[in-house]
């Protein structure tokens, strides 16, 4: 599965629109994972997961930096996310099947609130992109 | 079996009444073949799915999740019963149709994409989490006839 010059496209400007919400946009995604998909919650056993918990924003505004890194390196997104590829394998071990449920929840977030600019194109650019970023994240696993 | 609170059961309902099921059925599947092409293996008789525009203004994939979502609609009705109640569709898409039940979960969530675009900020994450269920329990109900 590769990135096409349209996907890539399509991918910059929809982040060019989310402009300075990205941080925000993390965070609800990340809730809107607790909610629909509550196993996922067992990789933070040590965060407080009710609504509007600070540390569940910090961690969105974390994801969401990360994917703003992924986007401005589309070329090379094993070498712009080798690090957090290694911090995946090696400490976290968040098991593959919970990657798909973030970004289905990104997806969500997103469609939410850029109605109009999520088109049935640039949908399917975007889940691209979230499998992209997933499987270099996993890449390393064993 | 679904197990929805009063609140979730009210939600789902309430959200569902302000969908138009025929529209929101045509794009979900419209969708579902863009996003996911390898669905389209089939839709052989369905002519051209070439590009995302051709896919969503062709009349029988309109047609088809027109179909598809007034079955789903059905569903909603039934959340108590959902395997009786998509049994005969469930032995239809194994023993004639050859549907893979991870299909029916990729169409699930990307119709949660679209009542999200829809629903803009009244799709709260405890309406996806409800509707989340709703489509996990179809899916299953789907599949649950499989041999």
């Amino acid at each position: 599965m590769v990135l096409s010059p349209a996907d890539k496209t399509n991918i910059k400007s929809t982040w060019d629109k989310i402009g300075g919400h990205a941080g925000d946009y993390g965070g609800e995604a990340l809730d809107r994972t607790f909610q629909s998909f509550p196993t996922t919650k067992t990789y933070f056993p040590h965060f407080d997961l009710s609504p509007g918990s600070a540390q569940v924003k910090a961690h969105g505004k974390k994801v969401a930096d990360a994917l703003t890194t992924a986007v401005a390196h589309l070329d090379d997104l094993p070498g712009a996310l080798s690090a957090l590829s290694d911090l995946h394998a090696y400490k976290l071990r968040v098991d593959p099947v919970n990657f798909k449920l973030l970004s289905h929840c990104l997806l969500v977030t997103l469609a939410c609130h850029h109605p109009n600019e999520f088109t049935p194109a640039v949908h399917a650019s975007l889940d691209k992109f979230f499998t992209a970023v997933s499987t270099v994240l996993t890449s390393k696993y064993r | 079996m679904v197990h929805l609170t009063a609140e979730e059961k009210s939600l789902v309902s309430s959200m569902w009444g302000k969908v138009n099921v025929d529209e929101v059925g045509g794009e979900a599947l419209g969708r579902l073949l863009i996003v996911y092409p390898w669905t389209q293996r089939f839709f052989d008789s369905f002519g051209n799915l070439s590009t995302p525009d051709a896919v969503m203004s062709n009349a029988k994939v309109k047609a088809h999740g027109k179909k598809v979502l007034n079955s789903f609609s059905d569903g909603l009705k039934n959340l108590d019963n959902l395997k009786g109640t998509f049994a005969k569709l469930s032995e239809l898409h194994c023993d004639k149709l050859h549907v893979d039940p991870e299909n029916f979960k990729l169409l699930g969530n990307v119709l949660v994409c679209v009542l999200a675009r829809h629903f803009g900020r009244e799709f709260t994450p405890l309406a996806q989490a409800a509707y989340q269920k709703v489509v996990a329990g179809v899916a299953n109900a789907l599949a649950h006839k499989y041999h």
